[in-house]
């Protein structure tokens, strides 16, 4: 008989692991702690020894829905008017790992909700669900820092994800994270030297690896999907090589599916539309988790369930 | 018994070498020169003083890690194989993979006629490439021969398509190859019973031959061997995953022996037979990322084969050579004459980040793609292929002028050092735009 060797590779770097949520005992309100991260092998190989946790999947919920597609609207009906409801749905209805709270009403350019007022619903998201929680601002400069920072204390115990921090303006969210050991996003735009130097800064400002997670930018299928894909496998293969500075666990926001044209409109002679916009969704899913993601973020439950199955069958029953 | 070749080392390379350093190779010594050709970077043949005997001591080490396939003819054939890297990053990745959809034998002729139309009706334009199946997959449920040849022969004129039999049993396989011999279809296949005889139709027809065996990777080299050692040269693996685990785990470690070159029996490309339904979609998504060659699926729906199609689109795209935009003037929002114009590069994702921004801003507006031989703004800039003249190129090429009629023309924040350039030599009021494209809903909506 023939004998196949099994090409198994010797790592000298593994990446980290990043631990969401507390606990009663820590002083949270969190049913359980999630850890993200801890792969030592090209994502799903377990040939090669390793065993690591499958990638979590959080739902996006929003407290402004103007922008939103009709499609998502539909799917996900009543509950996107009301954050806490929403969340609810996701946890109970789909088997979120956790939740994406993004605070986009807060834009002092668009409706300029008050730092009270999103406050309010992170205090209510929080009391709906007992799962870990990331929250982004609205991406305003200005105002996130004052946003993160109040929700970085109203929630101080609870291990947030607070998104994100990035090159041009670091200090304020890192600041918002650190005064209450929360964890920060690190956000750079494609690029793996970029995406090294920003973990540089933050950890040069004080922030520790354990508190950090990577996002380099996931472009959407037909977007630039590859970009992302191999900057992602680059990223994971200078960490695994022992690159320290990279060896932190990645997110990939998938939501960015619903700009695609393919997702949102008809297309002459075919129909489908609904079916084609959840594959969009999926399909940009299951790539980032292949490249290395180690977050999701989902806005189509549909498309959320689709890829859970795929990478529950990838990291397998034993 | 065929077993584990061991490929020729640098030094074993370097034993059958002149060692006179003359450097008629390029290299300065027969050692580095060796070691060129065990990285695969040269060719034995450029040393003009190799005896004939090394050469095929040493012809294993050139020869592909992993076989070029050939199947189909004419314009319609499909490529496979004659893979070397294992990330796209790392060079690329040559051969798209195939996707192939089946048709029953058991079905009646019309039947058959409708679903080959169907098969050719899923097919979408993007980016200026034409998306679709690549062939059809004839399957023997019937278990008649005649009825296998009679479908396989409607099928063969209907389309053009390169060609799947599915059967294990040869005699069906050699009358079906008969009435389609000129498309050179792939035969799907050999197992462990029936390999001498599928052999046999596989050699006197010079078709491919697809190798089943679901027992594990080592019964299947051991297949592939024996196969071999009938004569045939073109074959394709069937991996007969049970799971997407096992599809992972099985295409890596095949795609990683191979071009490592630790291992060469298993050096052909792959096909994952997916079924159908989204377990089937799953599958040949991974197969499109990690390392098939080809899916057959039983069915698949219209709107799931288009995220597949551009998957394939992306993951197959030459990293060194980025997917171009066609250059011209777009109206986005339904523009007017009173709308605005902007200009962005023809770099694909360029332009698909900035027509999304202008979308979002629901403000009507004119999108002048200049011809930046597939550059972002920042570097076409820097490299000279974004300048006033290129983008009054564009303008004069598109009519763009006549489309925005307002004299104005809106510049990318990241460029506003050309800006008084731009205004002498387009005769258009330049205005300065956000630097990121993520500004531009903002910027839009408070311009007028």
């Amino acid at each position: 008989m023939v004998d196949v060797p099994i090409p198994k590779e010797k790592w000298s770097g593994k990446i980290g692991v990043v631990v969401l949520g507390a606990v009663m005992e820590e002083g949270g309100t969190r049913s359980k702690k999630l850890a993200i991260g801890g792969g030592a092998s090209m994502p799903f190989l377990t040939f090669e020894g390793s065993k690591p946790n499958r990638p979590a999947i959080a739902g996006e919920v929003v407290d402004t829905v103007s922008d939103f597609p009709e499609l998502v609207k539909r799917e996900l009906g009543e509950a996107v008017n009301d954050p806490a409801a929403w969340a609810k749905v996701w946890v109970e209805d789909y088997g979120a790992d956790l939740i994406c709270l993004k605070l986009h009403s807060t834009n002092p350019e668009e409706e300029n909700r008050s730092v009270e007022e999103a406050a309010r619903t992170v205090r209510s998201v929080m009391q709906s669900v007992r799962v870990p929680l990331i929250v982004y601002g609205s991406g305003h400069e200005e105002k996130d820092a004052k946003v993160l920072e109040a929700v970085s204390d109203l929630a101080a115990k609870e291990r947030l994800l607070l998104g994100h921090a990035e090159e041009s303006a670091y200090k304020t969210a890192s600041a918002a994270a650190m005064a209450n050991n929360h964890a920060i996003i690190s956000f750079s735009n494609l690029d793996v030297n970029l995406a090294k130097q920003i973990n540089i800064l933050l950890t040069d400002f004080g922030v520790k690896k354990e508190q950090i997670v990577l996002d380099p930018l996931m472009a959407s299928l037909g977007m630039g999907l590859e970009y992302s894909y191999s900057v992602m496998e680059r990223i994971r293969l200078a960490a695994l090589m022992g690159d320290s500075m990279l060896q932190v666990p990645m997110i990939c926001d998938t939501t960015s599916s619903w700009k695609a044209k393919e997702a949102t409109e008809e297309i002459a002679g075919h129909d489908g539309l609904e079916e084609r916009a959840v594959w969009w969704e999926a399909t940009t899913g299951l790539a980032a988790a292949m490249a290395g993601g180690d977050v999701l973020i989902m806005r189509s439950p549909r498309a959320a369930s689709i890829v859970r199955r795929a990478m529950d069958e990838l990291v397998g029953g034993d | 018994m065929w077993g584990v070749i061991e490929l020729p080392t640098a030094i074993e390379i370097f034993k059958y070498l002149p060692k006179k350093n003359c450097g008629k190779c390029n290299y300065p010594t027969c050692l580095a020169f060796a070691m060129q050709i065990a990285n695969a970077k040269a060719k034995l043949e450029d040393c003009p003083f190799v005896p004939e005997e090394a050469k095929s001591a040493l012809a294993a080490s050139a020869a592909p890690p992993i076989r070029l396939v050939k199947v189909g003819s004419g314009k319609e054939a499909v490529e496979m194989g004659d893979e070397t890297e294992l990330y796209r990053h790392e060079r690329k990745f040559f051969h798209p993979i195939a996707y192939a959809i089946e048709v029953s034998d058991s079905s009646t002729p019309k039947e058959i006629e409708a679903r080959v139309h169907r098969i050719a009706n899923m097919s979408y334009e993007r980016v200026g490439q034409i998306l679709k199946f690549d062939m059809i997959a004839v399957r023997n449920s019937s278990k008649d021969p005649l009825i296998f040849a009679e479908a396989v022969e409607q099928v063969s004129k209907l389309s053009d398509m390169a060609l799947v039999l599915i059967s294990d049993d040869a005699e069906a396989m050699r009358m079906a190859v008969g009435r389609a011999a000129s498309k050179r279809p792939l035969l799907f296949g050999a197992n462990k019973q029936n390999y001498l005889a599928m052999c046999t139709v596989a050699k006197a027809s010079s078709c491919p031959l697809v190798v089943s065996e679901p027992a594990g990777l080592d019964e299947l080299a051991d297949l592939v061997a024996k196969i071999k050692s009938e004569g045939i040269e073109d074959v394709v693996l069937d991996i007969g995953a049970k799971d997407l685990k096992q599809q992972l785990e099985m295409c890596t470690i095949v795609r990683k022996v191979s071009v490592k070159k630790i291992f060469r029996g298993l050096g052909y490309p792959m096909l994952i037979s997916a079924g159908k339904g989204e377990g089937a979609v799953l599958k040949g998504l991974l197969a499109t990322m990690k390392y098939g060659s080809l899916v057959v699926f039983e069915d698949i729906d219209a709107a799931q084969a288009l995220s597949l199609f551009v998957l394939r689109q992306n993951i197959f795209t030459d990293p060194q050579v980025p997917i171009q935009v066609k250059p011209g003037i777009y109206a986005v929002n339904g523009a007017k004459e009173d709308s605005p114009l902007l200009f962005t590069t023809n770099f694909s994702l360029t332009y698909f980040t900035v027509l999304a921004d202008i979308e979002k801003s629901r403000v009507p507006a004119w999108l002048l793609v200049v011809d930046t031989e597939g550059l972002s703004v920042m570097t076409a800039f820097s490299a000279g292929k974004l300048t006033p003249e290129s983008v009054v190129k564009g303008l004069e090429a598109s009519g763009a002028k006549e489309r925005s009629k307002r004299g104005e023309i809106i510049i990318p924040g990241m460029v506003t050092r050309m800006s008084g350039k731009l205004q002498e030599a387009a005769g258009l009021k330049v205005i300065v735009g956000p630097k990121e494209s993520s500004g531009l809903p903002k910027f839009l909506k408070n311009l007028y």
